[in-house]
């Protein structure tokens, strides 16, 4: 083991630095699992830890990942008019994308782990895995333009106000990554509303608007042309199509209903999430995957995504058959295609520290995540999407729900006696 | 049962929506579905009153309504729960549906051994809630009997606690602040025992009964709940609870061990009647596929109970709180099988015999069998040339609940397992991603589901850090009880004593909530929170 010898050769001293030895406790657990040993009660556990429970949730969005980085490039391109199969272009979209995506992650990744470990060596507490899934759930639920100092910002309030102030991982009472783009949302709404902001690489989403590129487009371009593939260059002069809207589909509903959203993406494109939005929750198919890793591994509650998936159809149809706007006639099921419902009901609701803790109080939670957030969404013209506001609005009732149900778990034992 | 209601409810309305919006047209579908989900709700109100009513009824003509009999609604249990086994006739049956069995190879092959143990102790601090210093009634170079007073607890006095076996006493250990720590007996070759004058059962009263007891040990064989305590002895038990199977990892086969005393455990049987008013109860073995020895099936003078399920459907506090539960102002008795048999003998010879047959068990055990000796024998001398590796802890009791021992502790007085398990204290590279070595879990994230017989060879290291909690559910998941046992952590953490009544804290002891602290994904040490939950309500009361 000369490796372990010689990272533990370089330990910080705890008294010392106290910063530096959280950091590199961090790590070091990271890359070995500690030889502690259980000391009284049980003698032998369970292997699972709290890492691998993180970590199985951030390895069930990476498709999701892997497809938003692309679609960044792709819509970029098809408002541009250039390269319409989902395939041309490939470099170019990829590499559009990872220019988009690799600042907001690595902002929201370093602003909030910074403050993880400031806050962990500060309480002299090893470092909490929780900002694990935060971290990685952040940058898909933003949009690719938005400025990195905003994000930073809205980290930053996040992780402080959302989680350090109740006492860390497992004392929020909120969704932090929620709580981030609500803190977005509200601070700044022009960079996360409107038709504007779902488009990367334009000042203004209208036609006849033209692409700006920086330097790391410049770079990338210098590898293409030296691979012979097709450059940015090539692209910088054109201009958006008359008639492209980066409106999503939603936006189109609340206008027009099913006609207005058909008319500019079928349903395939909305299905494997070929449209504008934010960068991580547009392709159906590929959630699907996580939430079924997630259910598999039986670490997210299938009792909250069933309930979630039965309110909203419920509210939906409710909607239906009152049929006074357009959005409320779109058929129940299409609710499904628009919009990040999925996303939301696997990575979001699903929290096990923000949801109900009860297993009957999951089923209202879930629920009433997807009854309320169906009537944001349809009802209020303010809010293109409900289930951000729904689920912060729902974490706040889960204790409320936890405790009458533990009350009268509590009345029917004291009854007995 | 309401929740099954409801979603019952909830899925007619969902189910019926979309029919009336595929047979209505357009504009009037508001109105049309409307009536549908109220005429729903109609029915499902009369039904449900029905069904009220019929309970009322039910009650009034004083029939048990908890069986699910008396209701409108069907069961879901009934259509996707476990068939009883035909075996099981007219006994009772619960099915638990929770728990998790932690499967570790070095089971206890069918073969008893005569033990190698010289030296055997009784160590105070076994029995909850007694006073660090007991009087010891023995000195140093002392002869006693099997039966002889060794030491009482000031707080209770005459209570004794007795000899196992006849020998000198060589040693009174003193732990920390002078108490106590053990009473070392090295044996005679061959046992002698104090002749006791046993009552007759037929004649006796229950006050002279406790006497007896109080002054043979038979007392101390017997525990009482809440907070696991020997007896009080101006307490009547609501009932008394043996249950005859233990399903914790590695754990003795009691069928087995106690296939050729019949009579003893009848006796015994006997003996606990007159100790209460209300039923004895037994918990058998209901698992498929398990053979329930005669001397459980043909008991009588008790109720019989059979148990399906995971671990821990065989600890008595789960199958109490199935049977009838305890209540805040009720107490109750039990005693495992061997201490049953003891007590049988006793009324049978008038002699106190503390022979247990004991399970040594374990990974890092050479040869894993049954061997015969007494209570509260030295772990080093009964497992002397049966160990494999020398890094190793050695455990009196289970691996989920039993106590760490040194080779030269003793055996805790109610155990009567051994388990050797290899020591963790390793480093492991990426261990809590790409385990190296298959290690036992609940989580779907190891493929150990699909290996549902695989026997593992678990360590001791904790396989990550403590940490606040943040799952949910789990606990729940493995405590086949209704009960709350997160809430009832947090609300014990907080010193939150009524609640902690309420959440059901005296239901419960360590061995219930061991399987729960396995499966911890933070690692919480629930047992000894709940321990230290108990010590508060016990100071309380």
């Amino acid at each position: 083991m000369g490796l372990l010898d010689f990272i533990k050769k370089i330990e910080p001293d705890k008294k010392k630095s106290p910063f530096l030895h959280t950091l590199y406790d961090g790590f070091f657990t990271f890359a070995y699992a500690p030889n502690e040993v259980t000391k009284g009660g049980v003698h032998v556990k369970d292997g699972m830890d709290l890492k691998r429970t993180m970590i199985t949730v951030v390895i069930a969005m990476q498709l999701c990942y892997v497809f938003g980085t692309y679609n960044i490039g792709h819509q970029h391109f098809n408002a541009l008019g250039m390269y319409p199969g989902f395939l041309e272009g490939f470099n170019l979209k990829l590499a559009h994308g990872l220019i988009k995506l690799l600042p907001l992650f690595i902002v929201a990744n370093v602003v909030g782990l910074g403050i993880e470990f400031w806050f962990a060596a500060k309480k002299g507490h090893g470092i909490e895995e929780g900002f694990l899934v935060s971290g990685a759930l952040i940058p898909l639920i933003m949009p690719p333009d938005l400025p990195l100092w905003i994000l930073a910002v809205a980290v930053a309030f996040a992780v402080i106000i959302g989680k350090e102030a109740f006492g860390g991982t497992g004392m929020n009472i909120w969704n932090v990554a929620l709580l981030a783009r609500v803190f977005v949302f509200f601070a700044y709404p022009t960079t996360m509303a409107g038709d504007q902001v779902w488009v990367s690489g334009f000042e203004e989403v209208a036609a006849g608007a033209a692409p700006y590129y920086g330097w790391a487009h410049n770079l990338f371009d210098s590898l293409f042309s030296w691979g012979g593939l097709d450059t940015f260059k090539a692209a910088s002069s054109s201009v958006i199509v008359d008639g492209f809207t980066g409106a999503t589909p939603l936006a189109l509903a609340y206008q027009g209903g099913w006609e207005a959203v058909t008319d500019v993406y079928s349903t395939q494109a909305m299905w494997w999430g070929t449209i504008p939005g934010s960068i991580g929750e547009t392709s159906k198919p590929f959630i699907l995957i996580g939430v079924l890793i997630l259910l598999l591994t039986r670490i997210a509650s299938w009792r909250i995504m069933l309930s979630m998936f039965i309110g909203a159809s419920l509210m939906a149809l409710i909607l239906n058959a009152w049929d006074a706007t357009p959005f409320m006639s779109v058929p129940w099921y299409y609710q499904f295609w628009m919009g990040s419902f999925f996303f939301a009901m696997a990575f979001m609701a699903t929290d096990p520290v923000t949801a109900a803790s009860t297993n009957t109080g999951k089923w209202i939670y879930g629920f009433l995540i997807g009854f309320v957030g169906m009537i944001v969404r349809v009802l209020n013209p303010a809010y293109p999407e409900g289930w951000m506001l729904a689920i912060l609005f729902m974490n706040t009732f889960a204790p409320l729900m936890d405790h009458y149900i533990i009350q009268s778990n509590i009345t029917k034992r004291l009854k007995r006696a | 049962m309401r929740v099954y209601k409801l979603t019952f409810l909830l899925a007619l309305v969902i189910f019926s929506l979309p029919v009336s919006a595929q047979s209505s047209s357009g504009s009037n579908m508001l109105s049309t579905s409307i009536i549908v989900v109220g005429i729903v709700l109609v029915i499902g109100l009369i039904v449900s009153l029905a069904d009220n009513l019929m309970q009322i009824e039910a009650k009034k003509n004083n029939l048990d309504i908890s069986k699910g009999q008396f209701t409108l609604f069907p069961s879901l249990s009934k259509w996707f729960g476990a068939k009883k086994p035909a075996s099981i006739k007219d006994a009772p049956y619960h099915n638990l549906t929770k728990g998790f069995d932690v499967k570790i190879a070095g089971k206890a092959s069918k073969e008893i051994a005569m033990g190698n143990a010289k030296t055997f102790a009784i160590l105070p601090p076994n029995f909850n809630g007694m006073s660090p210093i007991p009087k010891v009634e023995v000195n140093v170079g002392d002869e006693v009997a099997a039966g002889d007073v060794l030491f009482y607890d000031k707080k209770r006095e005459g209570i004794n606690y007795v000899a196992p076996v006849s020998g000198e006493v060589i040693a009174v250990n003193r732990g920390a602040k002078r108490s106590i720590a053990s009473v070392v007996i090295l044996a005679d070759k061959v046992i002698k025992h104090k002749q006791f004058a046993t009552p007759d059962l037929s004649s006796v009263t229950r006050d002279d009964l406790i006497a007896f007891l109080k002054i043979s040990g038979g007392l101390t064989l017997l525990n009482q709940r809440p907070f696991d305590v020997i007896p009080d002895d101006d307490v009547v038990p609501a009932n008394i609870f043996v249950s005859t199977f233990d399903t914790a990892p590695l754990a003795p086969d009691y069928s087995f061990i106690a296939e050729d005393n019949a009579v003893a455990f009848q006796e015994g049987i006997n003996v606990l009647n007159l100790l209460t008013d209300g039923k004895v109860y037994v918990g058998l073995d209901g698992r498929p596929g398990k053979v329930v020895s005669d001397t459980f099936k043909n008991v009588t003078n008790a109720e019989v109970h059979y148990f399906n399920g995971k671990h821990p459907a065989g600890n008595v506090g789960i199958q109490i709180h199935h049977i009838a539960p305890i209540t805040t102002t009720s107490k109750v008795w039990t005693i495992g099988v061997q201490e049953l048999i003891s007590l049988g003998k006793l009324f049978l010879t008038g002699k106190y015999d503390a022979e247990r047959t004991v399970a040594i068990t374990g990974t890092s055990c050479a040869n894993p069998k049954y061997v015969k000796t007494y209570v509260g024998a030295n772990i080093g001398e009964l497992i002397a040339g049966n160990v494999e590796g020398d890094n190793n802890r050695i455990i009196s009791g289970d691996p989920l609940s039993g106590s760490k021992k040194s080779s030269e502790g003793f055996m805790d007085y109610r155990d009567d397992q051994v388990t050797i398990i290899e020591e963790g204290d390793e480093y492991e590279l990426f261990g809590w991603l790409l385990p190296v070595s298959p290690r036992p879990s609940m989580s779907g994230t190891f493929p150990n589901a699909l290996f549902s017989n695989f026997e593992f060879e678990p360590t001791t290291n904790t396989h990550g850090e403590r940490r606040a909690f943040v799952m949910t559910g789990q606990y729940e998941k493995t405590l086949p009880m209704d009960i709350y046992p997160q809430h009832l952590m947090k609300a014990i953490l907080t010193g939150d004593i009524e609640k902690m009544e309420g959440l059901g804290i005296n239901e419960l002891t360590e061995e219930d909530i061991a399987i729960c602290e396995f499966v911890c994904t933070s690692k919480q040490p629930l047992q000894a929170i709940l321990r230290d939950g108990l010590d508060m309500m016990q100071e309380q009361s």
